[in-house]
């Protein structure tokens, strides 16, 4: 969300930081807006700290129960509920036979969540290069708006096409001429679902959400490239393109790495969009089309069953799944903005880039 | 360079605007599809007994509590987001200590990063049943909440600080307490920017659903002023649930509410384009 234009020119902008006030300055007043004001400003952290602990405590029993097997196991099975013993592991007891793998979610995750970045970055960066150096001003607001738009279509709506327009689309037209390279790359073979469900197509919809992220951050840095190198490269007898790539590219490559990693982060928890179209299946993908469930979408699609475990630990599962969900989408979003903080933090947007 | 046939030099950059051009294609063309795909979906669908029946009419479905539905939650998260997200901003610009600030802004910014499904299972576990408030619309309000915070303390704190420094110096040559020139000077300027931050925050919690699975559920009667153990339905879900029913009435009932949402959506996120759009107006006039 960059609602922040550049100035230039005019007189500076935001507070006076002249003779900062210090609290004997301020009015019973102030003393009381600073107060509240702090307290509210404080809401987000707070939140944040309640959502990571009520997902720690509430993973703990599933953690001790499943061990490594939740990294290895691409099994995730909550259990015979009408068996007359139960599974007793580490000492914690789950219904017959329950097993909480999570190596599926997390090949599905990583998988569509990696091809939708290797998408998006050059898809991203083009696209804006394009808008910003070569499409006239005049054209250059109408076309932006397409990336607003972009941003805000709702998850359930890209669900919604993927799985009746794109997906179709795609089995019928893409997917046969992709197959071919099947030769080379045999992931690529096929089958795939008569409407396109699986990983393929969930991927290409993640792309589309999250161009928004990685395109505004680089806009936002390539407006700020000094117009002075760019005219001193041009100076130079650079060609338009060589302008791009000495000057315009290394400006604004940490912005780039720092929005894709915000970019990644976002499609890793992405729920709806994927849950509607990636097929809901609970094994890896069989090949790049295959019907698989990330780890986002796998808590949606597994917590109504798991709230029937009697004993509760089908619940505690999902909270591991959605606790390890949490830590690498917290790890990207923290990496994101610790790479840009010092270059220009305020060039990342908030979320997904309206 | 110099070593390079200046043809070749060509060649390449038509090459590589080439490239970028086709990706530019690549961001428009999917926008529109999505967008007119869906309508094209959904207008042969729409009909007022949309708006009249409920989805509890078995012989004729409607959306009307799905609507209402949606709508409660927008009110909701006004109501609940709105002042808390104001004041943070506030803070954020106007009082915070810069190092305090930074943190909280930081927080802030990684709170909106939280996968929306994970607000949702913590609002399921702490509200729903830590606190015994059943499927409701307040646990479903309260989790986008939390979700839309980060925007409008972001927009309301930007909105402040675009305000020229000028007017905050003469404010301050007055005299006047910071909580009257926030209120009169400062406030009135960045009111269109704030505004527009609420209403594209609206936009954002109107297209959710994975946080409201779990928190609102789902009700195929109208809302009802009840905050407690009572499932309130809303349009994202009708798509949801409805796509996945093999009834043709039921394709139809999914294509019409994603219709509607995105068309709730466009009004909203363009309105709050052009609220900005003036207001950057009169913060230029201000300038001179």
């Amino acid at each position: 969300m960059i609602l922040v234009r550049r100035r230039t020119g005019g007189l500076p902008a935001g507070p006076a930081r002249v003779g900062r006030a210090s609290s004997a300055d301020l009015s019973r007043g102030d003393r009381i807006l600073r107060w509240v004001s702090g307290i509210a400003a404080t809401v987000p952290f707070a939140g944040l700290a309640v959502i990571v602990v009520i997902m720690v405590i509430w993973a703990i029993p599933a953690v001790i129960y499943s061990g490594t097997t939740f990294f290895t196991s691409t099994k995730f099975f909550i259990g015979n509920l009408y068996a007359p013993t139960l599974t007793v592991s580490n000492g914690i007891s789950a219904p017959h036979g329950a097993i909480y793998g999570a190596l599926t979610f997390i090949i599905g995750t990583l998988s569509s969540s990696l091809i939708a970045l290797a998408l998006a970055v050059p898809i991203s960066v083009g696209g804006v290069l394009m808008l910003s150096e070569w499409i006239p001003r005049r054209l250059e607001g109408p076309l932006s708006t397409f990336l607003e738009l972009l941003a805000g279509i709702p998850s359930v709506v890209f669900g919604f096409w993927g799985l009746t327009v794109l997906g179709p689309l795609l089995a019928q037209h893409v997917f046969p001429t992709l197959a071919r390279l099947g030769v080379v790359l045999p992931f690529l073979k096929g089958p795939w679902a008569f409407n396109g469900q699986g990983l393929l197509t969930a991927s290409l919809v993640l792309t589309l959400m999250i161009i928004p992220i990685i395109a505004s951050t680089t806009r936002e840095l390539v407006k700020r490239v000094p117009v002075l190198a760019r005219e001193g490269a041009l100076a130079l007898g650079m060609t338009r393109y060589e302008m791009v790539r000495v000057v315009i590219i290394p400006y604004v490559r940490t912005g780039i790495i720092a929005s894709a990693l915000l970019g990644w982060g976002r499609a890793l928890g992405e729920t709806i969009a994927v849950l509607l179209i990636i097929g809901m299946a609970n094994n890896p993908p069989a090949n790049a089309y295959g019907t698989t469930s990330t780890l986002a979408s796998g808590i949606a699609n597994q917590l109504d069953a798991a709230l029937s475990d009697f004993t509760g630990m089908a619940v505690r599962a999902i909270a591991e799944l959605g606790l390890f969900l949490l830590v690498i989408s917290l790890l990207t979003n923290l990496a994101g903005r610790l790479v840009i903080s010092r270059v220009s933090g305020d060039a990342l947007p908030v979320g997904r880039g309206i | 360079m110099e070593s390079k046939q200046p043809r070749l030099r060509h060649l390449r950059g038509g090459l590589f605007w080439v490239l970028c051009g086709l990706a530019l294609a690549v961001i428009v063309a999917p926008a529109v599809a999505v967008v007119v795909g869906v309508l094209i979906k959904a207008a042969p669908v729409l009909k007022l007994s949309l708006l009249t029946n409920t989805t509890q009419d078995v012989q004729n479905p409607g959306l009307q509590n799905a609507i209402f539905g949606t709508l409660a939650f927008a009110i909701g998260v006004l109501v609940i987001a709105g002042p808390i997200g104001i004041l943070g901003g506030i803070y954020l610009a106007e009082f915070a200590p810069r190092r305090y600030g930074g943190a909280m802004r930081f927080f802030s910014a990684v709170l909106a990063g939280v996968p929306s499904i994970v607000v949702g299972f913590v609002a399921y576990v702490a509200l729903v049943v830590g606190l015994d408030w059943g499927y409701s619309l307040l646990s479903g309000v309260v989790a986008l909440s939390l979700i839309i915070l980060p925007y409008i303390i972001k927009t309301t704190e930007v909105s402040l600080s675009q305000v020229p420094r000028s007017l905050r110096e003469a404010a301050s040559a007055l005299g006047l307490s910071r909580i009257t020139t926030i209120r009169k000077v400062l406030l009135p300027p960045a009111l269109p920017g704030i505004v527009s931050g609420l209403v594209i925050a609206v936009a954002i919690s109107t297209g959710e659903t994975a946080p409201l699975l779990f928190t609102a559920n789902f009700s195929n009667f109208n809302p009802t002023p009840v905050l407690f153990h009572n499932p309130v339905g809303y349009l994202t879900y009708v798509t949801y649930y409805y796509i996945g029913l093999p009834s043709a009435q039921s394709q139809a009932l999914a294509s019409a509410a994603a219709g509607i949402t995105i068309l709730m959506i466009l009004l909203l996120i363009f309105g709050g384009r052009l609220i900005t759009a003036r207001q950057r107006k009169m913060v230029a006039r201000l300038d001179v």
